[in-house]
């Protein structure tokens, strides 16, 4: 019965992956209805799981579901920037102590997954939005809240409702200084804020197989911007190659049919994209860097689960290699995981930051929330390669936050304004 | 502990895609974990000192894409303790809409609501019909949601649900159709 839903030529990857993982029973469910997922894994991190932790202790659960399973990961504001945040860290430390769940600080949880944890095919519940992420490598991954969390964690299961699913057809080549985050940019301003909400979103299409695993966990990681429930990509031999490159086995390897049922479609030809930038308040405002090329800036930064992979700060440091960032910014790069910042490191990535003037941080989200190394001071302008570029999010809410690349954003910390990249590469 | 109803009372009407950042900032709600002190920044985004104007059983209408970004539930939770009795909006965004029932605060969709509303006025949201009645008398039924997540909400949200039954709502549940 398994393997006739995985071989059903009409049904998204959403309806294969939820009708053989659902609980109870293995029939085909359909866009719209609910049903209960056993989870495999599940996370929460510093700014989720205090509040989750607290749930559950309320709940009078005694034990956790199975300890194996459930990650803590102190990322948001690591190391702890100050008391409070500290004491909060505590409860998560405790808590990992007592129930002897997995702890990881100062990487960030979906980097962290993806390195070490993730494989095709699982149910994976995290509390943090970008969770969808882990669609990158063909997973059901998908972000909750803190009670839903604490549920997890005390029953192992969590309701689903099937979603309806976009497909995005991708086609061509990147052209110089053009890269993932422009394909999800340019997406997310051609659908809207709320255009993927509920929504499970296939990447198709012939360039997909020349998308390495970390431009796809950037497009997965950033369609949270487009309020999607689930963003993939399925597993296809350079899936294969990576999980025998990091030894872990696929649970499934789940593929929607060519005759799935799709809310809409899109094209997008990778030839045809510029760098693209978001303008400030909304995700999807998102212009031509053209457009908003000369506007000053007193920050650049590099990192966040979308933008701070490897992959990610060698291109910055090719935009930034024998220049300076401009003497009125501050340049800030931050990897995404203890991993990467290691790479950086002894690759000399972190010698280049170092030199052009730029801060090279610790791993951690940092400036991408607005809660240490990095926070915006009144009407301060940012360009940045997180995720988010909402009122308040990186400081004070008269701060401005453009939204970029990571070649984006270190070209416009050279200039001390936007810039166009390929002028660096 | 089914609280009334109907809840009537007046209203803060708030714009499209109003996401959680706005409602509650990152920084301050890492930096807490007592709902009291989450509901000092409550929509902090739009108006820091708001916390000191709203009053107990207002209630809060909105356009599309209410509560979009983050995980947050800080954000429900500042809201649900700001005393704001329910949410009315065109759509919600996906983790908020879950994270509202999961803490049993009212969040009903209802298609063009934000446009029938004007700040301060009255309104009336009906629990049991699943509805909003508007100044003029007209009734606006609310998106339908199954039942095991209205009584969730009914409930007071996952830690009562759990207290009082020692279960959650959707363990027993058979699959809903669509
Ligand atoms: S880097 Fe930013 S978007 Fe990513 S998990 Fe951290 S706070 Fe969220």
């Amino acid at each position: 019965m398994r393997q006739d839903i995985l071989n059903d030529d009409s049904l998204t990857f959403a309806e294969k992956i939820i009708s053989i993982r659902a609980e109870g029973s293995e029939k085909v469910h359909h866009p719209g209805e609910i049903t209960v997922l056993p989870a495999d894994m599940a996370m929460a991190q510093d700014s989720t799981g205090p509040l989750a932790i607290k749930v559950f202790d309320e709940m009078g659960v005694p034990k956790v579901w199975d300890p194996s399973r459930i990650h803590l990961v102190i990322d948001h504001t690591f190391p702890a920037a100050d008391e409070k945040v500290a004491n909060l860290h505590h409860m998560m430390r405790d808590f990992a102590k007592k129930h002897g769940v997995r702890l990881v600080e100062g990487s960030i949880s979906h980097q962290h997954l993806l390195e070490n944890h993730i494989v095709p095919g699982m149910v994976l519940f995290g509390a943090d939005s970008h969770t969808c992420q882990g669609g990158a490598v063909g997973a059901f991954a998908t972000g909750i809240g803190s009670s839903e969390m604490a549920a997890v964690w005390a029953s192992g299961k969590l309701w689903v409702k099937v979603p309806e699913s976009l497909k995005v057809n991708l086609t061509g080549q990147f052209k110089k200084g053009i890269y993932a985050r422009d394909v999800i940019s340019h997406f997310i301003g051609m659908v809207g804020e709320d255009g993927g909400n509920y929504k499970s979103i296939e990447w198709k299409g012939p360039a997909v197989k020349a998308l390495s695993m970390s431009s796809r966990a950037c497009i997965s990681n950033n369609s949270m911007e487009c309020g999607c429930k689930l963003s993939v990509f399925e597993v296809d031999p350079a899936t294969q190659e990576y999980f025998r490159s990091v030894n872990r086995k696929p649970m499934y390897e789940v593929h929607a049919g060519t005759k799935a049922r799709y809310k809409d479609e899109y094209d997008i030809e990778l030839d045809k994209l510029e760098p693209k930038v978001a303008e400030p308040g909304n995700v999807d405002k998102v212009k031509a860097v053209e457009e908003v090329e000369g506007t000053p800036i007193d920050e650049a930064f590099i990192g966040s689960s979308t933008n701070g992979r490897y992959e990610d700060l060698l291109v910055a440091a090719k935009v930034l290699k024998g220049h300076k960032v401009n003497s009125g910014t501050r340049c800030i790069v931050t990897p995404a995981s203890r991993h990467v910042f290691e790479q950086a490191i002894k690759e000399g990535l972190a010698e280049i930051f170092l030199q052009s003037g730029a801060v090279f941080t610790n791993a951690t989200c940092g400036a991408c929330v607005g809660t240490h190394l990095g926070v915006l001071g009144e009407n301060e302008v940012c360009i940045s390669s997180s995720p988010r570029n909402y009122v308040g999010r990186m400081g004070a809410i008269t701060a401005k936050i453009y939204l970029s690349s990571p070649a984006t954003a270190a070209a416009s910390a050279i200039e001390g304004k936007i810039a166009d990249p390929r002028r660096y590469l | 502990m089914t609280g009334p109803n109907v809840l009537k009372g007046r209203t803060w009407v708030w714009p499209d895609d109003v996401n959680t950042d706005i409602i509650i900032p990152f920084r301050f709600k890492a930096r807490t974990n007592d709902p009291v002190e989450m509901a000092k920044y409550c929509m902090y985004g739009f108006d820091p000192e708001f916390y000191k104007k709203v009053k107990p059983g207002d209630l809060f209408v909105a356009g599309k894409n209410f509560g979009g970004g983050s995980s947050r539930e800080q954000a429900p939770v500042a809201i649900k303790y700001s005393n704001v009795v329910a949410v009315v909006a065109e759509s919600f965004a996906r983790i908020f809409y879950r994270n509202c029932f999961a803490i049993g605060l009212p969040a009903l969709e209802v298609a063009g609501i934000s446009k029938q509303v004007k700040q301060f006025d009255e309104i009336e949201v009906n629990l049991q019909d699943w509805s909003v009645k508007t100044r003029d008398g007209s009734v606006h039924p609310a998106l339908k949601v199954p039942e095991f997540l209205r009584g969730l909400m009914r409930e007071g949200g996952l830690v009562e649900f759990y207290k009082r039954h020692k279960s959650f709502p959707w363990e027993k549940l058979e699959a809903v159709p669509a």
